[in-house]
């Protein structure tokens, strides 16, 4: 009952981030959205997972969503509106095709389902911080590698606009050499 | 009704008594909703005196008419002070009783429910910390507190602190005033920028004491310190090098998620009027006003409950002195510190007030990019090297073995020393480089290169 309660206002939620015309409400939808879908973690035994969540989702990621919306200042009167197009449809039937695809996955292995299947002590940190440091230590490494290279690469791309003393002592560099200009 | 409880059974702190949980919880939010307007006449009347002046002195003055017939002779005509300890009743009524303005400007649903956002991780903040021994068999505080003794308790700490910045950015934009929402942007930064390093600096304690439990965290810290057995000094995380270093950044990086002074720029009221609470009035105000009081409240507890002990009054362990004698001194000591545990833990909860006052009294507001370098040069490169030097003294811990205490101690200074003066050279050099670029000039500034001109590809 809990668990459907929940799921059931975040899947209004997630209506609303798509219904509104506020680029903040619906920024403010998707992190009620998130924040509930950590609650639903917590009612599945999957505590960590669902504190990361929120760490991540709710507390970091929606937050510069919001200072972006905020300093592009989409909010308020320059609500985006749709014209009418044909490729709604068709979109329409993609997302639907998508949609059975997943649930026919999803739906089948849980009927029937009506307690939590997961053992009492599967999402703790304990748990989860072997399995990661034992068996799944391979992708864990290389996931953290490409997360390291995506840092470098936001970083080299934001750096490009920043006066830098490297970057003004190669030009100086190059105008001595006559190069460049 | 018993269907939902039996639902809710899959969390795991809420298999007991439903009722006592409501007590815990209540037990959790009357103290901090009764002690704020203590803070607020504690922090007038402190930042009085350290700023030389008398302060609220005048509330809660008693005097007897010199003609009332109701009194004893003897006390006609006497005055009592007490240094002004009703202000915050004065203070709370005046708030009640102002006219509250909505601006029209404003954007109505937001602008209304961002107070109760602000409000609501200062008080959900407290939830996973101990205010007793929750782990001792037979103690009342083991029902009482924590709410929730999760096994996720310091990341729960940390993902209910990083839903404070929502109530200040909301209620920024929500005004509709060019202010508030710069108070409220500059905030959503701050706290982004200083949450990294206070992460950090928690998983250095959470590697140290191997849980991420509080009250376990609490228990370790009852060891003997720095793991020699025969100590009768408890292991406190802040006498500890790494600890230290955890502790100094977790209170910089405290002060600025609380948004107090000399980390107030979201509502620094020279440059932004009031930031992000300018168009407030009222209750609303008020409602801020006391988020922001219950958020330093519960972050001292943590600070306390990580670093200095939790709910033991003196580093001391009473327990190894008394040993099995079951009366003398020592163990009448150790059974005030167990049974007396909250009210320690509240007097280290005022500490922690008391130095956020003495700071604001002290230390003049950061420049922006000040705060930006300190959070991000600074903060976070120190916090990432003590990880590294805790971790390296707990793998030499695990070479050496319990025999070699002094040896593992020994070896987590050397790499503490190494790692800090490395950090020093680099932080150096990267601040001298920058130091040209980075000042800002505020008498007749030099003209620069303008920015388009580095891109040397696009501009050939």
């Amino acid at each position: 009952m809990a668990f459907g309660a929940i799921a059931g206002v975040v899947a209004l939620a997630s209506l609303g981030v798509v219904a509104f015309n506020n680029a903040i409400r619906s920024a403010l939808c998707l992190v009620l959205t998130f924040f509930l879908l950590a609650v639903l973690y917590f009612t599945l035994n999957a505590q960590f997972l669902g504190i990361i969540q929120i760490v991540v989702y709710t507390g970091a990621i929606m937050v510069l969503f919001l200072f972006v919306i905020m300093l592009l200042n989409l909010g308020g009167i320059n609500a985006v509106m749709q014209k009418r197009d044909p490729k709604i449809i068709f979109g329409g039937v993609l997302g639907f095709a998508l949609f059975s695809l997943v649930a026919a996955q999803v739906l089948l292995p849980l009927q029937g389902v009506t307690t939590v299947r997961a053992p009492d002590d599967f999402g703790k940190p304990e748990y989860l911080g072997s399995a990661l440091f034992s068996n799944y230590v391979w992708p864990f490494e290389l996931a953290s590698i490409l997360l390291l290279i995506g840092i470098v690469g936001s970083i080299l791309l934001a750096k490009r606009r920043i006066l830098s003393p490297a970057m003004d002592a190669l030009n100086a560099e190059d105008a001595e050499r006559g190069v460049g200009e | 009704m018993e269907g939902l409880f039996t639902n809710l059974y899959a969390f795991e702190w809420t298999r007991d008594n439903p009722w006592l949980m409501g007590a815990r919880v209540l037990l959790l939010i009357l103290p901090i909703l009764m002690l704020v307007p203590g803070f607020i006449w504690w922090e007038r009347r402190l930042l009085s005196w350290m700023q030389d002046r008398i302060g609220p002195n005048r509330v809660a003055t008693l005097t007897i008419k010199k003609d009332a017939t109701w009194a004893p002779k003897f006390l006609r005509g006497s005055k009592w002070s007490f240094w002004g300890l009703l202000q915050p009743i004065a203070d709370g009524v005046k708030l009640f009783f102002k006219e509250d303005i909505t601006p029209i400007a404003v954007d109505k649903a937001i602008y209304f429910i961002a107070p109760a956002i602000a409000l609501f991780p200062a008080f959900a903040l407290g939830a996973t910390m101990p205010f007793g021994p929750a782990h001792k068999a037979g103690s009342m505080y083991a029902l009482l507190t924590p709410v929730a003794d999760v096994p996720i308790g310091v990341l729960y700490m940390m993902a209910i602190s990083s839903l404070g910045v929502y109530g200040i950015v909301l209620g920024g934009y929500a005004s509709n005033n060019k202010y508030s929402l710069l108070g409220g942007l500059r905030s959503s930064a701050q706290l982004i920028s200083y949450e990294l390093a206070m992460g950090v600096a928690l998983a250095s304690i959470v590697l140290a004491s191997g849980s991420l439990r509080m009250s376990d965290m609490v228990d370790v810290q009852q060891g003997p310190l720095w793991g020699i057995s025969n100590l009768p000094i408890q292991n406190w995380f802040i006498f500890t090098p790494f600890g230290f270093l955890a502790a100094v950044i977790f209170l910089i990086c405290m002060i600025a998620e609380t948004n107090r002074a000399p980390f107030d720029l979201p509502e620094a009221e020279n440059e932004l009027i009031a930031g992000y609470h300018t168009e407030y009035s009222s209750m609303k105000f008020a409602v801020y006003f006391m988020g922001e009081y219950a958020a330093m409240f519960v972050f001292s507890g943590i600070f306390a409950a990580v670093f200095l002990g939790g709910y033991n009054l003196l580093p001391i362990r009473w327990d190894a002195l008394a040993g099995t004698s079951s009366s003398g001194f020592f163990h009448a000591m150790d059974t005030l510190n167990v049974v007396l545990a909250p009210l320690w833990f509240v007097g280290k909860m005022m500490l922690g007030i008391t130095f956020y006052i003495w700071l604001r009294a002290t230390l003049p507001r950061l420049r922006y990019d000040q705060l930006m370098n300190l959070g991000w040069k600074s903060l976070l490169p120190l916090a990432t090297f003590n990880f590294i030097g805790v971790a390296a003294w707990l793998y030499a811990k695990s070479i050496l073995g319990p025999q070699g205490t002094w040896m593992s101690l020994a070896v987590m200074v050397g790499t503490l020393l190494v790692l800090l003066v490395g950090y020093g050279i680099i932080t150096k050099r990267s601040n001298d480089k920058d130091f040209a670029h980075r000042t800002v000039d505020m008498v007749d500034p030099t003209p620069r290169r303008s920015v388009e001109l580095v891109d040397t590809g696009a501009a050939s």
